[in-house]
């Protein structure tokens, strides 16, 4: 306070680290370490890498989470979204329109990107246009996604139908670049990306800006609602970027495609130690907690000790667990 | 009324408090004596907060004891306090804005009757403990349709309806007009009459010397002296706070003779809140809004410059312009610096760079990426060129004193390189030795060629600093003072709209 400026030490020792930062990769480490005393087989590389590789669609999405979270909103659709995005890539496959399969392929994937993109951008103006809370909007449009998929559908499934094409877009989930599984390829790419933007570029800080106090940022010139409806945006492109790993895996989608996937995705964000209030936003963190969300599944899938029937209970439990010891872990200035 | 004779009511002991490694009380004795007002003033940082948390119970100290009739306690905290007769009347505004002046005021301890709550009574209650301080309020309005000084009275009048012993007053004046404050200095008079001690804690020095019986001053911490109020001048007390002399507080300016105007504004009106307003604002000029809380100066202002809807013409340097959005305004090189800091101007959970640059952000992104050494470098630039004094530059804004903040509000405006620079309520809440940098800086904007607008409820201030003065009231225009006639008197004249001779009574009192 009255103090004056002191000629700042540079050196930065173990004691400025933001606790609250560093939390999930040790919550990460400990699960790491508790599994393989529960079952040997849990550090082998094919049961990491098969873990990591499934929670690779909730990752993604939460990457884009990560974004309208730190905005100060709030995507419930996203599980919705996953649904209609896919079916509709499925049908535009199915259609035929385009004879060669590898175009047919690139074309379908544009589409799913554009599509991703539309409905993200319907939640974004329905929220900042209409002015409707994010959380009601986007409950809205999550029947909305939820209810076309289903008459796409008529309730059944849409299943892609050209074995050609089936064999072409198989490795893009089923693949592997050195050895790495693709989709895992696919998380660190989105993760570098969101990680690029948030921390490094002028819209990044404008997002923390909106979503730590929407006036301070309005009063210092930042197009508020354009950075609202730009995180949404960014969260159906993840969305669809899922869709692309997901298609592939069992080549079909129903009217239960990406049920609760929102959730799953939120938990991951503040897990990760992204505030849900807005202002602060973690995207390794939220990859870190996508990890724990599906790490914990597979160490009690391992164990015998506790039913597989629990898992819901567990995340549950984690989520509210995460929260009282980022609670505890107080910011030290 | 000291009568040092009778036993002290409250009393700190040997008081000190540390936040880590840092002591920012040390070594503080102070007594309360009943029927008193024991006024204590300092600049910020000088750990008068801190000392008011710690007697009303928010914070424990570190060392040292305090003693209640004689007798040492330890406070649990504020609901301990307040028990014992200790109330705290905060700074801050704390209400729920949903909820009623009567549901505020009871808010905690409502008056029930059987299972339900009595609204009658606690109506009843509410409008008597509002009269009593001299204003009229209706206890079923909800607060959040009230002014910020209305509030602030509400705030007060909850406060002082638990039975009380000491009350702290911290900075109660400084959202509240001159009416408001006289209203507001009676009521603590009575508070002394009826054998209550007071302990008040203002930037206003006049105020301070009008009705304190003792003034303790701090400085950096430590107490520099406690003396009686009587034959100690408001200059003496500015010394004492600032530990130098403080020879003159407005700089000296010569008026502008430019002949071209910056800014024109025409039958400006914002809808609720200005009406009809014209004024022209001259280059190098520095042109003063004064009027009561309320009377739409800031409305009208953030009308011009895009951050509400309005209807009317503005022309800058002569030319047409239309701000759709504040960003248009901001692009064409005017700045508003709002007067609400910790609202609407500073990110307070961010740290000191992030908030610098925000509004210029443009000027730091190379390709796609933020240069951060360039971010960093504008930083230690800023701290140097507006004195802000931070121990640390990896701070939170929220963590910076008033002053600080708003020095830190100016430097991030200034990167924007403005011709038009709005400021709004400059001072609030702002000690003594940063109000006369603030002077001089705007002083100095002015100087450069760049056109100022002062928007202040502080009449002292408006007519130290401007070359002109336009006061508003209702939402209107009502006139134009300058020269010999900046006086204290015509502004209240134009203000409140009361004839001459109660306009003087009034002024007489502030």
């Amino acid at each position: 306070m009255t103090d004056t400026t002191s000629a700042a030490p540079l050196r930065r020792s173990w004691r400025d680290i933001d606790l609250r930062a560093v939390a999930p990769f040790v919550a990460l480490a400990l699960l790491l370490v508790l599994g393989s005393f529960v079952n040997p087989n849990f550090l082998g590389l094919d049961n990491l890498s098969n873990v990591l590789t499934r929670s690779a669609f909730i990752a993604i999405i939460a990457v884009g989470a990560t974004f309208v979270i730190s905005a100060g909103g709030l995507d419930l659709s996203v599980g919705s979204m996953v649904a209609f995005v896919a079916s509709l890539t499925i049908m535009f496959l199915n259609s035929g329109m385009i004879g060669n399969p590898f175009l047919m392929l690139v074309a379908a994937m544009l589409l799913a990107m554009g599509i991703g993109a539309l409905c993200g951008l319907a939640n974004g103006l329905i929220t900042t246009v209409g002015r409707i809370e994010p959380f009601i909007a986007t409950l809205g449009t999550m029947g909305i996604y939820r209810g076309l998929t289903t008459w796409l559908s008529q309730g059944g499934a849409i299943t892609m139908r050209q074995p050609e094409l089936q064999q072409l877009y198989r490795p893009v989930y089923f693949g592997k670049v050195f050895g790495v599984p693709f989709p895992l390829v696919a998380v660190a790419l989105s993760a570098i990306v969101g990680a690029f933007v948030l921390y490094r570029t002028a819209f990044g800080r404008h997002v923390v800006a909106v979503g730590s106090n929407e006036d301070v940022a309005r009063y210092s010139g930042i197009p508020v609602n354009r950075v609202r409806n730009v995180t949404y945006v960014i969260q159906g492109l993840c969305v669809a970027v899922a869709c692309l790993l997901y298609i592939p895996r069992l080549g079909s989608t129903s009217a239960t495609t990406g049920l609760m996937w929102e959730l799953q995705a939120i938990t991951a964000v503040v897990v990760g130690g992204t505030a849900l209030r807005g202002g602060v936003g973690r995207i390794w963190g939220t990859i870190c907690g996508a990890f724990i969300l599906e790490i914990v599944g597979n160490i009690m899938l391992l164990s015998n000790f506790v039913s597989e029937y629990l898992l819901g209970a567990i995340q549950g439990a984690i989520i509210i667990i995460a929260m009282l010891v980022q609670r505890s872990l107080v910011r030290r200035s | 009324m000291v009568t040092p004779a009778q036993p002290p009511l409250l009393e700190a002991v040997g008081i000190s408090k540390s936040f880590g490694p840092v002591e920012v009380l040390g070594d503080i004795n102070l007594s309360l004596a009943p029927g008193e007002v024991h006024a204590i003033i300092g600049e910020n940082g000088a750990g008068k907060s801190t000392l008011m948390k710690i007697l009303a119970g928010h914070l424990p100290p570190t060392k040292g004891e305090l003693k209640l009739d004689g007798k040492p306690v330890v406070l649990a905290g504020p609901v301990d306090a307040e028990a014992r007769g200790i109330v705290l009347v905060h700074q801050e505004i704390l209400l729920a804005p949903d909820l009623t002046v009567a549901q505020n005021i009871y808010l905690g301890r409502e008056v029930r009757k059987g299972l339900t709550l009595d609204d009658k009574a606690m109506n009843k209650g509410a409008a008597e403990a509002v009269r009593a301080l001299g204003i009229d309020i209706d206890p079923t309005t909800v607060v959040g349709r009230l002014s910020i000084a209305q509030r602030q009275l509400v705030q007060i009048a909850r406060a002082l309806l638990v039975p009380h012993r000491v009350v702290i007053f911290d900075e109660p004046t400084a959202s509240l007009t001159l009416t408001e404050t006289d209203a507001l200095l009676r009521v603590i008079l009575d508070i002394r009459k009826k054998g209550a001690a007071v302990l008040y804690i203002s930037h206003r020095l006049p105020e301070v010397k009008e009705i304190a019986d003792r003034v303790t001053v701090l400085r950096d911490g430590k107490l520099i002296t406690t003396r009686p109020a009587e034959g100690l001048e408001a200059v003496d007390m500015a010394r004492l706070m600032v530990g130098r002399d403080v020879a003159k507080l407005y700089p000296d300016r010569v008026a502008t003779r430019a002949v071209d105007y910056a800014l024109e504004v025409e039958g400006m009106n914002v809808p609720g809140y200005a009406h009809d307003a014209s004024f022209k604002l001259r280059q190098g000029e520095i042109l003063g809004f004064a009027g009561l809380v309320g009377a739409g100066r800031t409305e009208l202002l953030e009308g011009v410059v895009g951050l509400r809807t309005s209807h009317g013409k503005v022309r800058l340097n002569g030319k047409p312009v239309h701000f759709v959005t504040v960003r248009d305004s901001l692009r064409a090189g005017i700045v508003y610096l709002s007067e609400d800091r910790k609202g609407k101007g500073l990110l307070l959970g961010q740290n000191l760079g992030i908030n610098l640059t925000l509004a210029a952000l443009g000027q730091f992104v190379r390709g796609l990426r933020i240069d951060r050494r360039k971010e960093a470098k504008a930083l230690d630039a800023s701290i140097a060129e507006f004195d802000i004094r931070t121990r640390n530059k990896d701070l939170l804004a929220g963590q910076l004193s008033g002053g600080n903040q708003q020095k830190l509000l100016l430097a991030k405006m200034m990167l924007l390189n403005p011709q038009i620079v709005i400021i709004d309520e400059p001072t609030r809440g702002i000690d003594i030795g940063t109000k006369e940098q603030i002077y001089k800086f705007i002083a100095e904007l002015a100087e450069s060629g760049k056109s100022v607008i002062v928007i202040s409820s502080e009449m002292q201030e408006v007519i130290g600093i401007c070359d002109r003065i336009l006061v508003m009231r209702n939402g209107r225009i009502v006139g134009e003072v300058s020269g010999n006639h900046m006086t204290e008197d015509e502004i209240v004249v134009l203000a409140t709209g009361v004839t001459s001779r109660e306009a003087a009574s009034m002024a007489e009192q502030a």
